[in-house]
């Protein structure tokens, strides 16, 4: 990828649920959108304005019923499931609403996860390990690290969620409503790790969010209306 | 977290966190496991005494030289008439002739372990005024102990055969009066006559057996019923004694002579015994299936309560392969799991039964002579059986939409 290429390239991006079904829906209507990498960007809208969706293409967890899509400078469109899986792998880290740890593995494990996945062995464990280890104590739960998810809150699931989508060193980390089921102070805490981690690590960031007041604090907020762009401006957060 | 490897890591994880399930399953897998191992051993223990009991005295496959027959003797030109009632002859003593090479040969056939020279025909015993019917077996008995066990026979006296010994059956004792040790006299149809001393009495399995046979080594048996240097029959004795008709039918092809096996002159007891084989065969197989079919039915539910895992597992770079490999993988262990577990359980039935079921004599049914390779066998089988019955949930679970499951 050279450096002027933009992370994220879509153009005239169409999504239809029960495609030639008497029950089809086009929830997407030609979205274009350039991301840059390192760029820390809200996407905010109503409910049903197709946001989920639009993260879930941009993460390849979905295809797009029409238009085109580069990532990392390559065409994902046409991608097969496991061309797909893997440059999310390479590329993409992620971030849930409801954290989404597996409750069978401890903190520490949960971190390591995405680095455990067959391509990966060129890294060594111990290396995954130290690093998960850090990225741990970077989110404050250095002393978690042994814990089922079961035992920690909700804000400490999420802190945990946070590492292991970073574990792989993302270029572009996509968050479903990060904080959307955590308090105020939590929700603010995590919030600014997320911004931590991309001044930091110039690790970029796409959140989702319902709360104007996070949008506020972001670089660059896009909003979505009845699956259209309706306006996308660079913000200058208030510090 | 180990280096196990992503797929087993996880698949391990997987079934220690659906305890309940996996106890369940492995427990269900490892009841038919063992009632596998038990009906395979009581069915042995069952066929084994009961063919015992059938060929007892009798030699797996008996060679005797064909049948006199009596061919028409065509007189004039073919078109002439011809003679149309043949008259069966007498049966008279027949004997093989050149047998040392027939039993050499003999010997050399595939299946065969033992053969033995035996001159047998029709007499009477006789001790003071008591004369019996016997039948007259006179054999090297060196050579017939391979043939016929007669060591678990012996009632009393010891297992010997020199010129002028006999072994009789117990019964046959009774009725002349006579005791281990004592002597008496056998006489033939052609009127020859010896004295013999008692060495041996046997118990055979039959009464009529018990009553009538009397075993004296070859060269009187041959003197007495006046063929010397010949037999009437050799005696043969094979490795699988189910496959008795494969070996005697070899030997059909291979010899001019009239071959018998057990199985022909017991068809009944074979065919109840291949029905037995058939029915718990059945049995087995149907078992098997329901194991089967239960641990896919458990992993299809995991695989319904594990949707969000999967979708964060795929989410996170787990491939499609990878997430078939981790629930094949669980359909694997818990039936390896279960096939341990059910040898062990298996184990503990078969010795508890064996002091329980016991034949007419009061013997245990089967022994506790368990055949390890049937575990390695069945560890293997149940391992197989796990992954095809993984293949449905496994598939459901790599198809899995994961943007679908995450959203729950």
């Amino acid at each position: 990828m050279s450096a002027a290429e933009p992370l994220v390239a879509i153009r005239d991006l169409h999504k239809t649920y029960n495609k030639g079904l008497p029950n089809a829906e086009e929830v997407l209507h030609g979205i274009d959108l350039v991301i840059h990498p390192g760029e820390f960007t809200a996407l905010i809208g109503p409910s049903g304005s197709g946001k989920s969706t639009l993260l879930n293409i941009l993460g390849l967890l979905e295809s797009a019923s029409g238009g085109s899509y580069r990532l990392g400078g390559r065409d994902v469109t046409a991608f097969a499931d496991d061309e797909r899986t893997l440059a999310r792998h390479q590329v993409l880290g992620f971030i849930f609403q409801f954290h989404h740890l597996l409750p069978a593995f401890t903190a520490l494990e949960n971190v390591m996860l995405p680095g455990l996945m067959g391509r990966s062995r060129g890294v060594l464990q111990s290396d995954l390990r130290e690093r998960a280890m850090e990225l741990l104590d970077a989110v404050g739960l250095r002393e978690a690290c042994d814990k089922k998810p079961t035992e920690l809150s909700g804000g400490m699931q999420q802190r945990v969620a946070i590492a292991r989508a970073l574990v792989r060193n993302p270029q572009l980390v996509l968050a479903d409503e990060p904080t959307g089921n955590l308090d105020t102070h939590s929700s603010d805490s995590i919030f600014a790790l997320l911004r931590q981690f991309n001044r930091e690590r110039g690790t970029g960031l796409l959140i989702v969010t319902h709360d104007p007041r996070l949008a506020a604090r972001c670089d660059r907020i896009i909003e979505l209306v009845d699956g259209q762009i309706a306006s996308d401006r660079t913000n200058t957060p208030a510090v | 977290m180990n280096t196990l490897g992503f797929e087993l890591t996880v698949a391990l994880r997987f079934l220690r966190e659906g305890r309940m399930q996996t106890a369940l399953i492995i427990g269900g897998a490892a009841i038919g496991v063992s009632v596998i191992f038990f009906i395979t051993a009581v069915l042995t223990g069952v066929q084994g005494d009961l063919i015992k009991r059938v060929t007892g005295a009798q030699a797996h496959i008996v060679i005797k030289p064909p049948e006199e027959i009596v061919a028409p003797l065509v007189a004039g030109d073919a078109d002439g008439s011809r003679l149309a009632s043949i008259q069966a002859r007498p049966q008279r003593l027949t004997t093989i002739d050149g047998w040392p090479a027939l039993a050499r040969a003999t010997e050399a056939t595939e299946g065969v372990i033992a053969v033995a020279p035996v001159a047998t025909g029709s007499g009477l015993g006789i001790k003071g005024e008591a004369s019996r019917s016997v039948v007259i077996v006179g054999t090297e008995l060196e050579r017939y102990l391979r043939v016929v066990r007669l060591d678990d026979k012996v009632k009393s006296g010891v297992l010997l055969l020199e010129t002028g010994d006999a072994l009789i059956g117990i019964e046959l004792a009774k009725d002349l009066g006579a005791v281990l040790g004592d002597r008496f006299r056998v006489q033939s149809a052609l009127g020859g006559s010896e004295v013999f001393r008692i060495r041996a009495l046997l118990d055979l399995g039959s009464r009529e057996l018990n009553r009538r046979y009397v075993y004296t080594d070859l060269r009187a048996a041959q003197s007495l019923l006046g063929i010397p240097g010949r037999i009437t029959n050799l005696d043969v004795a094979v490795r699988d004694i189910m496959r008795a008709d494969i070996v005697s039918a070899q030997l059909r092809g291979q010899s001019g002579q009239l071959i018998e096996s057990w199985i022909q002159t017991n068809n009944q007891v074979f065919a109840a015994i291949k029905n037995q084989d058939i029915m718990t065969l059945l049995i087995r197989f149907f078992i098997t299936v329901v194991v089967s079919l239960g641990i896919a039915s458990v992993l299809v539910v995991s695989v319904v309560q594990k949707r969000k895992e999967i979708g964060i597992l795929r989410a996170v770079g787990a491939t499609r392969r990878q997430m078939l490999g981790v629930f094949l993988l669980q359909g694997v262990i818990v039936g390896v799991g279960g096939a341990l577990l059910g040898s062990v359980l298996g184990l503990m039935l078969v010795s508890l039964f064996s002091r329980i079921l016991r034949n007419a004599e009061g013997q245990a049914l089967f022994s506790l002579s368990f055949d390890f390779r049937l575990i390695a066998y069945v560890v293997v089988g149940a391992a197989v059986l796990g992954l095809l019955a993984a293949v449905l949930p496994a598939r459901n679970a790599a198809r899995l939409d994961p943007a679908q499951a995450i959203r729950g």
